[in-house]
């Protein structure tokens, strides 16, 4: 349809862009999965990637310190967004903290931690490799986007693969069954939120690539893309469907739609509105064979 | 850990797989567990019978360890035992296959056999699917059934995954080193009779290599795939009969027993029936689990419906409350039709509902018994928009005297009143608009001590009196028997047979039974 309508839409450029722009979402996507299969929800990712793209910037070359741990620096960051996740799941499973409270706290904590990092002075970084993610090209795709893949492959394979993968599934799909089973869920819930942690700390890492700079915003609206990208993608808020590879499609479907509305001439004001009619819209869509399907159960 | 030396003397007979004496468990206000025995042999199928109510429920969890009894020991092969958990019966080789299935529908069968002992199959956390299909394989095999391993749960027939827990409860065997008693909680209540003669063939198998403990309602399957019954009644074990020769109607005397109390059900207080038109009338009223329901219900008349589970009655009494959704027929009421969408439709006509879970959806635990009271009725309470205060404590008040509720206050929240108290206060919501034409009671009385019972019952009687036609899904045959004037007995779905039922001239639990099964 927006192929139709705009003639830049078609271009090849057009397709490199849209993928490279939907390199981080799907790498904030596919941590933001793992929780959603498991019946949770996770309103963490903005917090915490603030948070670690401030920690970044700060510890690879930049204008604000001498520091230039290069490569340690970018682990330093994803390990802290684990560190966040792992409070997550602790007040999830500990002190019965609901999950959407719990996240939404620690989002606060990182854009709070995030802000203090920032002191007033954007720090802008000179790391020639970080800065090389964004703009240097393998096969006509940046390096951020072949990063995203990587991703992308390896969440499927701890979904197909490992324990923590399915067993995630498993509770989303009926976590009585797994205690009446003998198994102890609760460190499970943990892990699938410290995995989604590191997740968001690479996305946080990803954008300050793009921008040059550590931000606190780093993470502004990801947290909320991300889920739409997995809903649309068919990965059911209430858990147990769908998974990375959804996701995946739900990323491309998203970018594809933000892109070609900014491509057809809508104004980006209106993007924000039309993303949160898509999200409503495709939960609605999904229930409806549930709610066929509770009449014909027996 | 070293017992008394209780040793059995060189007798012949094994020790039992499996000995429960004098268990015990109380819950608040009812006695669920009352020193049950039961034994359980080495390489048998035993039966275990009862009303609802006569305590197999809880000794079946008793025996898994998720419930921990009050007092009695619970004996592994002659060894006294704690179950604290599934997983504790499950190194003692208990296991069972319970009511509501058990299994991950997203997993596929394989991930749901070995679930929580994954053994080789799981290597540093990471999966080896072809090692899974193999273990899984493993144990379907025990059973002799064909299905694939790798597929996803939700896509097998409800016999499949019958056999898929099956294969997982048969799991066990590599805990202990000894034979597993394998425990199946009501596993036909949704079978084709096909698939049942399925299941029944593994029993047969089970038994060569572990003890079964088989749980129905249907006395002829007990009958059928059982070497012994075990028969309890009001948490007790009250006899033991040999399957061979034996036929329902003899077990069935033992589950109810002899019930002596004169005129426990108030009969003589039965209202006078009005004559002329029905003040309920249903024709041919079909639904997803029920169908062609005709049914009458006039004015002061208490009509019971009896059947076994499945047999669709509580699902007809939520489509005459607007809650299930109905494909056919109409419902009249004093003779005008009208139409259930919804509950609200409901109430509007003068029905109300007390559902048989009264904790969870008859009742709103931390609020006050007056806020419970003037739920749904809110009109009675109000001026306006507005809750008048004075208004609503008048009102209240009248009717806990009326209906002798024992609480503090009006403002006690109700959790903290006993079971028959909580009871009245949720009859008394449909009573305080003064426009109740009928009552749909979904087992009343549940959970009450016989006080209480009583209580409620001549609440009923009072009801009839009054005008009220009454839908009641007894807790007990005898319950229905004792209350009703008419019997709906339904069977699969159908009203197999209408009974009357007039003080004077009532049918034994016997001539209903027949129609059940």
């Amino acid at each position: 349809m927006f192929a139709a309508l705009s003639p830049q839409f078609r271009s090849i450029e057009n397709v490199q862009n849209i993928v490279d722009a939907a390199a981080v979402l799907a790498v904030v996507t596919c941590g933001i999965t793992f929780v959603l299969m498991m019946g949770s929800i996770d309103l963490s990712a903005a917090g915490v990637m603030g948070a670690s793209a401030l920690t970044v910037s700060l510890l690879v070359a930049n204008n604000r310190n001498d520091n230039d741990f290069g490569l340690a620096g970018v682990a330093v960051a994803v390990l802290l967004g684990c560190v966040f996740g792992c409070l997550s799941g602790l007040a999830l499973v500990l002190l019965k903290v609901p999950s959407f409270m719990a996240t939404l706290g620690v989002s606060a904590i990182g854009l709070g931690v995030a802000t203090l990092m920032f002191a007033g002075v954007q720090p802008n970084i000179s790391d020639a490799m970080l800065k090389g993610w964004a703009i240097e090209r393998l096969l006509g795709l940046s390096y951020l986007t072949w990063i995203a893949a990587a991703c992308v492959l390896a969440g499927w394979l701890v979904q197909r693969y490992t324990r923590l993968g399915r067993y995630a599934f498993a509770i989303g799909g009926a976590e009585e069954v797994l205690t009446l089973s003998g198994v102890r869920v609760k460190p499970y819930k943990v892990a699938v939120f410290t995995l989604a942690g590191a997740f968001y700390g690479l996305g946080g890492v990803m954008v300050t690539s793009q921008l040059g700079a550590g931000l606190v915003q780093a993470g502004n609206g990801y947290d909320f893309s991300a889920i739409t990208a997995a809903v649309v993608g068919g990965t059911l808020l209430t858990g147990g469907r769908g998974g990375i590879l959804h996701s995946a499609v739900g990323v491309v479907l998203v970018m594809v739609l933000t892109n070609g509305l900014v491509q057809v001439g809508v104004s980006p004001y209106w993007q924000g509105g039309v993303e949160g009619l898509i999200v409503v819209a495709a939960v609605a869509v999904a229930v409806i064979p549930q709610r066929r399907r509770n009449q014909v159960v027996k | 850990m070293s017992v008394p030396a209780e040793r059995e003397p060189a007798t012949p007979a094994p020790v039992p797989a499996l000995e429960v004496r004098g268990l015990v468990k109380h819950y608040p206000g009812v006695k669920a567990l009352d020193g049950v025995d039961l034994v359980v042999r080495q390489h048998e199928v035993l039966g275990l019978a009862g009303e609802n109510g006569a305590g197999k429920s809880t000794l079946l969890k008793a025996l898994v360890g998720l419930v921990t009894p009050d007092a009695g020991e619970i004996y592994v092969r002659g060894e006294a035992v704690k179950l604290r958990s599934v997983v504790d019966a499950a190194n003692h080789g208990i296991g069972m296959v319970f009511q509501e299935q058990s299994l991950v529908p997203n997993l596929t069968a394989a991930e749901n056999i070995l679930l929580g002992g994954e053994g080789a199959a799981v290597r540093r956390g990471v999966y080896r699917w072809d090692v899974m299909r193999r273990l899984a394989q493993e144990q379907l095999d025990k059973i002799g059934s064909n299905i694939d391993p790798l597929a996803r749960t939700d896509t097998l027939s409800f016999a499949d995954r019958q056999m898929v827990e099956i294969a997982k409860v048969l799991r066990i065997e590599q805990r202990s080193q000894h034979p597993p008693v394998i425990i199946l909680d009501e596993p036909t209540s949704v079978l084709e009779s096909k698939e049942i003669d399925t299941l029944f063939a593994q029993i047969r198998r089970l038994r060569e290599f572990a003890s079964v403990v088989f749980v129905s309602h249907r006395l002829d399957e007990v009958l059928d795939v059982c070497d012994r019954v075990t028969v309890l009644r009001g948490g007790r074990s009250v006899g033991e009969v040999a399957t061979a020769g034996a036929v329902p109607r003899e077990l069935h005397r033992m589950m109810i027993g002899s019930t002596g109390s004169d005129d426990h059900y108030h009969e003589n207080a039965a209202a006078a029936v009005a004559a002329e038109q029905p003040r309920l009338s249903v024709r041919g009223l079909s639904g997803r689990s029920f169908r062609d329901i005709d049914l009458d219900v006039a004015a002061g008349e208490i009509v019971a419906i009896v059947g076994v589970h499945g047999s669709g009655r509580e699902d007809v009494c939520r489509a005459l409350f607007g809650i299930e959704p109905t494909t056919a027929g109409e419902i009249r009421m004093d003779g005008k039709r009208i139409s259930l969408p919804n509950t609200r439709a409901a109430c509007a006509a003068g029905i109300g509902y007390v559902p048989a879970e009264r904790k969870t959806e008859g009742m709103v635990g931390p609020m006050s018994v007056a806020e419970n009271m003037t739920l749904t009725k809110q009109k009675a309470r109000c001026a306006g928009p507005f809750v008048a205060p004075r208004k609503q404590a008048g009102l209240v008040d009248r009717w806990i005297e009326r209906l002798s509720i024992r609480t503090p206050g009006r403002d006690t929240p109700i959790q903290r009143l006993s079971g028959g108290n909580q009871q009245k206060v949720v009859l008394a919501r449909w009573l305080i608009g003064g426009d109740i034409r009928l009552l749909l009671l979904d087992h009343p009385t549940r959970g009450l001590d016989v006080g209480a019972r009583s209580e409620v019952y001549r609440l009923m009687r009072e009801l009839a009196a009054g005008g009220v036609a009454t839908v009641l899904l007894a807790d007990s045959l005898e319950e229905a028997i004792g209350l009703a004037d008419r019997i709906l007995v339904m069977n699969d779905g159908r009203v197999a047979a209408e009974v009357a039922c007039p003080n004077g001239g009532k049918p034994s639990p016997l001539d209903l039974v027949k129609e059940m099964v």
